[in-house]
């Protein structure tokens, strides 16, 4: 009796998990793993659920799978960081609209001893130069993330081809930003980040940014939603009222309000209407 | 190394501070881990009693590919459960993705060939015992199968127990089809992964030992009731 109790227990379970998404109005948002890690989420999210009643679900994965999920209409709004790609998936009719909704930049991160010798660097094509002449360890996320995708493009302006020496003093870890950091600390390789996730990484030891300030490591977010026509169980409309919010003066506020250890994380900048 | 006392130390701060986002998480596991179970338990059992007591041709074959799927990798149950519970796969209009209902499904399909052939092999050295006495009563394999659940369910727990085992423990596949979304999917394993992500090794490692206190404690809790029922059945 008490298995025919719990098969039904089970039953109920896997019936309302169903159920209670449809009742209350929740969108889920596929989501770059930075904004997700950097805590960025926990703050602004019980604001904007207390003023609007809409609940926002984040799936947090890399840039890459972000939008692969998107076009499989597992998502009701994008908020990732590779503007091209992000093009191409409008472009393609997945999204309705693409709006800039804030910046910060990359940086790379290296150990004290800093093998290649680029602390205080502001040039980073120089700097990735130097670290592949001395061959010193590098260590890549190597998963198609936003990040991944703008390492592989100024690797390219440098004119280095880092993957002739995979597994070498190259290493990709096919991982997230964080365990990228973990795996690259652990090695004593130099890492490429978003200072949002390195500001709010706990596990620095004696890392520190070693590279920064050069214009071509802005790194810049994107707000889509998903388009209705393509995946028509998405709800356009909460998931509409979500952006909308975010690029709205107060959305634009609480993010630049957004401080860890005193350090803005985020920097707003969608366009002003 | 300071990273395990640590980690003791806030386990068990955790644990007394009664903060509601932890027993959320544990509490969440653990519907998942014991629905998975329980369901698997139901597939799996009666695949698992009937494949005893049946010979047939290719029955060698049938136990290989059983015993196998014993190793599915996580991540790949999670790829398939979530290629067909995305909205774009077969069974989309579900809308389970990114539900609790949709780990549950992942981790049962994760451990059915657990329970079907450990228990395979638990009741048909039982019915090896029984062989003579069940035909000299001529029961039908109904019959033979019934009663071999009922006499073998004290050595059927331990095979629940190594489901529950492997469930809880597992983080690919619900990461994949849960999506790890704060107040609604995230449990144990994928809690511990988002720490070590964020570069929190205490938190996630006293996240782990609470996991473990967990198991241990569904095992002491499955072990107590499976001696105080045998001691029942002495008196």
């Amino acid at each position: 009796m008490t298995i025919a109790r719990l098969i039904a227990s089970t039953a109920l379970t896997l019936g309302l998990a169903g159920g209670a998404l449809a009742q209350e109005q929740s969108i889920i948002v596929q989501s770059t793993t930075s904004t997700a890690n950097s805590g960025l989420y926990d703050y602004l999210l019980p604001i904007y659920t207390g003023e609007s009643g809409i609940t926002v679900n984040v799936v947090a994965v890399g840039t890459g799978q972000a939008i692969k999920n998107a076009e499989n209409c597992d998502g009701d709004l994008l908020l990732v960081h590779a503007k091209p790609s992000e093009e191409k998936f409008v472009a393609a009719g997945f999204g309705t609209e693409r709006t800039d909704l804030m910046y910060n930049d990359f940086v790379i991160v290296g150990p004290e001893s800093d093998p290649a010798g680029v602390t205080g660097m502001d040039d980073v094509e120089a700097a990735l130069t130097k670290i592949s002449e001395a061959g010193a360890l590098f260590a890549s996320r190597g998963d198609d993330s936003g990040t991944h995708k703008k390492e592989v493009a100024l690797w390219k302006a440098a004119g280095v081809d880092p993957t002739a020496a995979s597994g070498d003093w190259y290493r990709e870890t096919g991982s997230g930003m964080g365990a990228t950091l973990n795996a690259g600390i652990g090695m004593g390789a130099y890492v490429m980040t978003d200072r949002a996730t390195w500001i709010s990484f706990k596990n620095k030891q004696d890392y520190a940014v070693e590279v920064e300030g050069d214009e071509n490591l802005f790194n810049q977010y994107g707000v889509i939603p998903v388009n209705p026509e393509k995946c028509p169980s998405v709800k356009i409309d909460a998931a509409q009222d979500f952006a909308d919010w975010l690029l709205s003066d107060e959305g634009q506020k609480v993010i630049a309000d957004y401080t860890v250890d005193g350090q803005q994380l985020f920097f707003p900048n969608a366009p002003k209407n | 190394m300071q990273n395990i006392g640590e980690a003791f130390h806030l386990a068990l701060s955790l644990v007394l501070s009664g903060e509601a986002d932890l027993y959320e998480i544990v509490g969440l596991s653990l519907q998942v881990s014991l629905s998975a179970t329980v369901l698997a338990c139901a597939i799996g059992l009666p695949i698992g009693a009937l494949i005893a007591v049946s010979r047939f041709r290719g029955r060698g074959l049938v136990l290989i590919v059983m015993n196998a799927l014993m190793g599915l990798p996580p991540v790949v149950v999670g790829l398939l459960v979530y290629l067909y519970l995305s909205r774009s796969g077969p069974l989309g209009f579900l809308g389970l993705l990114y539900t609790p209902g949709a780990m549950i499904f992942a981790q049962t399909i994760l451990i059915v060939p657990i329970v079907a052939a450990l228990s395979r092999q638990v009741l048909e050295d039982l019915h090896a015992e029984y062989a003579e006495q069940f035909r000299s009563l001529c029961l039908t394999r109904w019959q033979s199968i019934t009663t071999l659940l009922w006499d073998g369910r004290y050595a059927l727990l331990t095979v629940g127990l190594a489901g529950f085992g492997r469930a809880v423990a597992e983080v690919g596949a619900v990461i994949m089809v849960g999506g790890n979304i704060d107040h609604l999917t995230r449990v144990m394993t994928t809690a511990i992964a988002l720490e070590t992500s964020k570069g929190d090794l205490p938190l996630a490692l006293a996240l782990g030992i609470i996991l473990l206190v967990l198991a241990l404690g569904v095992n002491a809790g499955v072990q107590t009731l499976r001696m105080t029922a045998a001691r029942q059945a002495h008196v």
